[in-house]
């Protein structure tokens, strides 16, 4: 059972990675971000068999940052967006050199 | 002041002698209560905020100008300055008169020092604030005090409306403290403060009239010329101290004999310091400031650049004669010069139409000749002839300023602006100003070198001390650039009698133009020349006895019509050793060579003035206006052989362009400041916008980055079994 | 008066209290101007109380500070009104304390000038004045700390203190290229003395005390540490950099003109009097006592006698041809700062004196300068010289008094600057004559661009029209110039009292540099 569920946690963040890698859409870009995040809690849940609770608690701290960093996260983008009408992010490139 | 008399045991120690300190204090303090009411006058203190706007310009073209005329009222302080700045100087006279008095009175076999307190005690350097009193300083004090309180009074006339009264006295005062600072200071710094002292009071009294930029460029040059000198005499001391281990007077005379005689030292020594006096004394090369110095007012001309000042350098030599004997070659230069110098100014004296300019180039030309004096080692004779010339210079001076003042006076009247100065401008003064005239041609016959007056006992006694050490003595044994000394000395004395001849011309052409022919100054104008005012007139009397009798101070055995030699025997405490030295045994020449030598001077004399009344025309002579430039060897000697062209064109510019192009714009700005400094500025700008090009601003390419980042992380610490 | 301010034993809080007093006036005077500003209060109302604070605070601190004269025995050699609190006990570093002659004369010229610059900047500084008020008295704070140290990392500290305010002083209340001064200023002299950091915690970690840890003591160090010829030639260096980009020596020396020029009169008139001297004091006081065997050897004092004399040439030549008067002040401070650098390194009792001599008479006129060309500043708002010309006639008290001062700074005797300078120059003659001659050529220089600048400022006709309305000095001016030229005219004619408090101190100075540098071995004589 441990070994599946660390499998579907690392297919989860191999998806999340590619997401992060190639879409140029922020909000998909997020989303993926949001994936590896909870491809992580995954196998924090699932090495907690072995481990004792403390992964446990890590998961509720992970969501929790999670959650605010969606919040602030989407904000940016709502305000990138109303700012140059477009959330590809290839079109965004403030820092550059 | 911290009176503490080191040699209480003097036989001066109990006379008036122990005020000697007073000498240079009272026209200090004479120079700060003149200042003081300078500045009182003129000052409009500004407000309290000076940035503030609004201190609209209340000023009108006031003061100042250097038209020193008679445009504006007497000043408001003129009444106490003109009693205080002379009467300092009197005052100062006297107690001189009466140190002297008292010197007489006892035996002067060593100096009496006082010292004040010390100045600049550093590990074996010990310079004290000492001054010293020996038959030498005192005919200094003399001659300054004495001279200096004629011309101070001249100076209450010829200045009295100018509109910078208090300031001008407040100058000479302080022009006197220092000169008795030069002759009283018993060590070669405190000498040298005197020295530059004065040197800067010149710099003041020359650019009096600063508005005029060639009167401000004057008193620059003449200061910083003399700066070229006193780096000689500045070296000059590195060398004593380093050599001799001390700077007194007393310390050098003591330690200077073991100094190898001849040796490179001391030959480097007197060198630099002779270096000096070319400045201070305006000898070749150096000479260049002094015909500018007429800038300043005409006293000023005659106390600091004819009677006093400029024989400083002739004092040095003679207070420093013991060094100089021990330098044969030193001195042969130092005589070499002076006759070079003597000549080539009389040679420009000749074709001067300036009054003052003429009567600058005769005093270049007369230094010369005490330098010849004192370079052969004739101290006595070089003192001699700097007294007299004392006499008749300021004489010539003063009266030359009582001709600008009449002609100045009679233009203004008109409203004429020529130039009052100009030879060509003036002519047969003799009918408007009697006593001037009387007493221009005694100084003249004196300088000239006439019998009985003055000139012609200092100058007879240089000549023939000459000729005297041409044919032997420690000077004509040795070689000097490779020629045996007793040669040069023969040049040496055919280049006097060669300026001799040509003071007598120029001085007779400079007495004809002024005083006789025609009156050239305009038919308004003469209704307006005058003589004098009594209080100028007055100090030139005096100094018109003093020209025609001051021969008796030290008269030939030849000349027994008074009392022989005394200025030798007065002088003999500080200079006989090391005359006695350059001398050597050989006796005196045959009373027929004196003769013969006598006669030889006064007949060059007598011709020179023949040759100017003869080929001379006043009459001829046109004003300056009209008349044509000249041409030839004439037009190089009115511009002076162009030498002061040749230094511009040959040191100033080139220093001043290197300056500014290659060390300034080029070292500074643009090697150091432009290749180093901003430089490694820009060095680390382009390694920073190298590093900028790695921020893409993509964050997809970031992200890759991050990620390749991270394999190659973990595969790097992954341990493989 | 020596045993009355031993019976309020001075000598044993007058340092601290000098260092901490403007610490303490800076912290109220800027609560004053920010969170205890009165309601109701202009620009106008809280500079005239700012400026009168620092007045006051100033003068306070010049009083304490007099006592100095008489309670430092400048013959002992013990370090004077010592003081010691230990600061950051593991790393060795305390605030220690403590003075010598030279020293001394140092601090009295930084105390007696501070003053002289709040009265400088009375009318000219308008915007911000508590924090420029607050930044002068944390300089000063630097400054008095440098002279005062006698443990090396907190000579570091005040070292860096002093940097700070002074590059805020030129690049706030500074002229037009004021950014590119001040950072230029800040940028060259901390490069120059990041070194001296590495040196310093070198020589610290040399020889470790009974607990194994670092000792920063100058004495201990000065005692202790025995280095190698080559670790000195390392150190030397390291040191020497530092203080020849603070003296300034040629060629690091293109930081003065620009901080100069675009620095605010007092911000002028602090550095050329009091922080040049913080170099010549670090050679004198560091770079060659700890390293005798490097700064003896021949090539390296071949080298720095050869940049002395090198600046004072340069710095006289390309003076003479600036435009810019203050700039022109500025080149003619690297000359006289040559002089005090050929003193130094000729190494003879009189070139050493003559070297202290130099560096205080610098401070007087220079100072004197610099305030001056304010002033005149503040009335024309040019510095250039040809916008000038015949003011002498307009302003008779203020071309009397820069008259003097130029005279001073030519060096003509009966001023400060000929004891220096002559001092300097027949000493070094002993051991150096050809640098001597060639740096008495200076004389001929300094009178040309210094004369040739006055004429065309006060003399020469007066013709243009902005120049006819000028209005002479006021009061306040000439009360703040009458003790510079009070301490010209002394320190030339009576410079003895000053003299004999640095003789002991310049004696030491060239014994141990002497007796250390011919030895391969570690300097001798410590002083506690």
């Amino acid at each position: 059972m441990l070994a599946e569920s660390l499998a579907l946690s690392a297919a989860l963040f191999a998806i999340g990675v590619v997401g992060v890698l190639t879409r140029r859409n922020a909000i998909i870009v997020f989303m993926c971000v949001e994936l590896m995040l909870n491809a992580v809690n995954l196998s924090f849940v699932a090495l907690s068999k072995l481990y004792g609770a403390t992964g446990q608690v890590f998961v509720i701290f992970v969501m929790t940052v999670a959650a605010a960093e969606a919040a602030v996260g989407l904000a940016i983008i709502i305000a990138i967006f109303r700012h140059k009408q477009t959330v590809n992010l290839q079109n965004i490139n403030l820092l550059r050199g | 002041m911290m009176t503490v008399p080191t040699s209480g045991t003097h036989a001066l120690a109990s006379t008036v002698a122990q005020f000697v300190w007073l000498l240079p204090l009272l026209p200090l303090i004479g120079f700060l209560i003149n200042g003081t009411l300078s500045l009182l006058a003129v000052a409009k203190l500004g407000p309290d905020d000076p940035s503030a706007a609004g201190h609209d310009a209340h000023h009108d073209d006031h003061g100042h100008d250097h038209d020193h005329g008679h445009h504006a009222a007497r000043h408001k302080f003129a009444g106490i300055v003109s009693l205080v700045g002379p009467g300092v100087l009197l005052l100062a006279f006297a107690l001189a008169v009466a140190i002297f008095v008292a010197m007489r009175g006892v035996e002067m076999h060593e100096p009496y020092l006082l010292t004040l307190f010390q100045w600049m005690p550093v590990g074996d350097l010990h310079i004290d604030a000492a001054l010293q009193l020996d038959p030498l300083s005192m005919v200094m004090v003399l001659v300054i005090t004495g001279v200096g309180s004629l011309i101070h009074i001249f100076s209450v006339g010829y200045m009295q409306d100018d509109p910078g009264y208090p300031r001008y006295f407040a100058y000479l005062n302080l022009f006197v403290f220092f000169m008795l600072l030069l002759v009283l200071g018993g060590n070669y710094p405190l000498l040298f403060v005197g020295w530059e002292g004065v040197g800067l009071c010149s710099y003041l009294l020359i650019g009096f009239w600063f508005s005029e930029k060639a009167n401000a460029d004057a008193g620059k040059k003449a200061f910083i010329v003399n700066r070229i000198g006193d780096f000689g005499f500045l070296v000059a001391m590195f060398l004593l101290f380093a050599n001799v281990g001390s700077l007194d007077f007393a310390g050098v005379a003591e330690n200077a004999g073991k100094l190898p005689f001849g040796g490179v030292v001391i030959t480097a020594i007197c060198l630099f310091m002779f270096l000096g006096c070319t400045g201070k004394s305006a000898q070749i090369p150096l000479y260049i400031w002094l015909p500018d110095a007429m800038a300043g007012p005409t006293p000023v001309s005659a106390l600091i650049h004819a009677a006093t000042m400029v024989t400083a350098g002739v004092y040095l030599i003679a207070r420093s004669s013991l060094l100089f004997s021990m330098a044969p070659v030193a001195s042969l230069t130092v005589a070499v010069v002076g006759s070079l110098t003597a000549l080539f100014a009389a040679t420009i004296g000749l074709k001067q139409w300036d009054i003052k300019k003429v009567l600058a180039y005769s005093t270049v030309s007369q230094l010369g000749y005490m330098f010849i004096g004192v370079g052969v080692g004739a101290y006595t004779a070089g003192v001699f002839h700097l007294v007299t010339h004392a006499f008749f210079k300021a004489l010539l001076f003063l009266g030359s300023g009582s001709v600008i003042f009449a002609m100045h006076r009679a233009y203004h009247a008109t409203h004429n602006h020529d130039d009052a100065q100009d030879m060509r401008n003036m002519g047969g003064l003799r009918k408007y100003m009697p006593v001037t005239w009387t007493l221009m041609w005694i100084a003249t016959l004196a300088i000239a070198g006439i019998p009985p007056f003055a000139g012609f006992f200092s100058k007879d006694e240089i000549l023939g001390n000459v000729f005297a050490r041409a044919h032997g003595s420690m000077l004509s044994e040795v070689t000097w650039l490779g020629v045996p000394g007793g040669t040069v000395l023969f040049v040496v004395w055919g280049l006097g009698l060669a300026s001799a001849l040509l003071t007598a011309i120029y001085m007779t052409r400079m007495m004809l133009y002024t005083f006789h022919g025609p009156n050239r100054s305009g038919q308004a104008e003469q209704g307006h020349l005058a003589e004098a005012p009594w209080i100028m007139t007055g100090p030139l009397v005096v100094l018109g006895i003093a020209s025609a009798a001051g021969g008796w101070l030290n008269l030939p055995e030849l000349i027994p019509i008074g009392p022989i030699g005394a200025l030798e025997k007065w002088l003999e405490p500080v200079v006989g050793v090391a005359t006695k030295r350059i001398a050597g045994t050989e006796g005196h020449e045959s009373v027929s060579t004196e003769q013969m030598l006598i006669g030889i001077a006064v007949a060059i004399a007598v011709v020179g003035i023949t040759i100017a009344i003869t080929r001379l025309k006043p009459a001829a002579l046109v004003t300056k206006k009209e008349s044509p430039a000249s041409t030839g060897f004439a037009r190089v000697l009115e511009h002076k052989y162009f030498v002061d062209e040749g230094y511009d064109a040959a040191i100033i510019q080139p220093t001043v362009a290197t300056s500014r192009v290659v060390l300034w714009k080029g070292v500074d700005v643009g090697l150091i400041d432009g290749l180093m400094v901003n430089g490694s500025a820009l060095a680390a700008r382009a390694l920073g916008w190298l590093g900028s090009q790695l921020q893409s601003g993509q964050i997809g390419t970031y992200a890759w980055v991050l990620l390749i980042g991270v394999i190659a992380l973990l595969s790097a610490f992954t341990k493989y079994h | 008066m020596t045993s009355f301010l031993n019976s309020i034993g001075y000598n044993s809080w007058i340092l601290p209290v000098l260092l901490a007093l403007p610490l303490v006036g800076a912290a109220l005077l800027l609560l004053r101007g920010t969170v205890l500003r009165p309601a109701g209060a202009t620009a106008e109302s809280i500079m005239r109380e700012s400026r009168r604070w620092a007045l006051a605070l100033f003068l306070v601190e010049a009083v304490i500070s007099l006592g100095l004269w008489w309670s430092v025995n400048s013959t002992s050699p013990l370090w004077q009104a010592g003081f010691l609190v230990p600061w950051i006990p593991n790393w060795g570093v305390d605030l220690r304390l403590g003075i010598d002659g030279i020293a001394q004369m140092l601090i009295l010229l930084t105390t007696l000038l501070m003053p002289l610059a709040v009265l400088g900047s009375w009318t000219s500084i308008r915007e911000k004045t508590p924090s420029y008020y607050a930044l002068l008295m944390v300089l000063t704070t630097g400054m008095l700390g440098v002279f005062m140290a006698l443990d090396l990392v907190l000579f570091y500290t005040f070292w860096e203190l002093m940097l700070v305010p002074m590059y805020l002083i030129i690049g706030i209340w500074g002229g037009n290229r004021r950014l590119y001064a001040s950072l230029k200023f800040f940028v060259y002299t901390m490069v120059g003395s990041l070194l001296m950091l590495v040196g310093i915690l070198y020589l610290g970690l040399q020889v470790p005390d009974a607990h194994g840890l670092p000792v920063f003591s100058y004495d201990y160090i000065l005692a202790n540490v025995h280095l190698s010829s080559v670790q000195q030639l390392w150190l030397f260096a390291a040191f020497a950099l530092a203080f020849a980009v603070k003296v300034p020596m040629w060629p690091f020396h293109t930081w003065l003109p620009d901080a100069h020029v675009e620095a605010p009169t007092a911000g002028s008139v602090i550095l050329a009097a009091i922080m040049l001297k913080m170099g010549t004091f670090g050679f004198i006081r560091y770079a060659l006592p700890l390293f005798p065997v490097a700064a003896m050897h021949p090539t390296v004092r071949f080298l720095f006698l050869s940049l002395a004399v090198i600046g004072i040439v340069y710095g006289a030549l390309v003076a003479m041809v600036q435009p810019d008067f203050k700039k022109l002040v500025a080149y003619s401070s690297v000359s006289h700062l040559g002089f005090v650098m050929l003193g130094i390194f000729a190494l003879t009792p009189q070139s050493v004196q003559g070297a202290l001599m130099v560096n205080l008479s610098h401070g007087v006129s220079t100072g004197a300068l610099f305030l001056l060309i304010g002033m005149i500043y503040e009335r024309r708002h040019t510095r250039l010289i040809e916008d000038y010309g015949g003011i002498a006639a307009v302003t008779p008290i203020f071309a009397t008094i820069l008259t003097i001062v130029c005279l001073s700074s030519i060096g003509v005797p009966g001023t400060n600057g000929f004891v220096g300078e002559f001092l300097v120059l027949i000493g070094t003659y002993r051991t150096q004559p050809i640098f001597s001659v060639i740096a008495a050529s200076a004389v001929i220089f300094a009178a040309a661009y210094l004369l040739w600048a006055l004429q065309r400022i006060i003399y020469n006709p007066l013709t243009k029209p902005e120049n006819k309305g000028l209005s002479d000095l006021n009061r306040r001016e000439i009360a703040l110039l009458v003790p510079l030229l009070i301490a010209i005219l002394w320190l030339g004619v009576y410079p003895k009292p000053v003299l004999e408090k640095t003789q002991a101190a310049a004696d030491r100075f060239v014994r141990q540099i002497e007796s250390g540098g011919n030895a391969d071995a570690g300097p001798t004589e410590p002083r506690r």
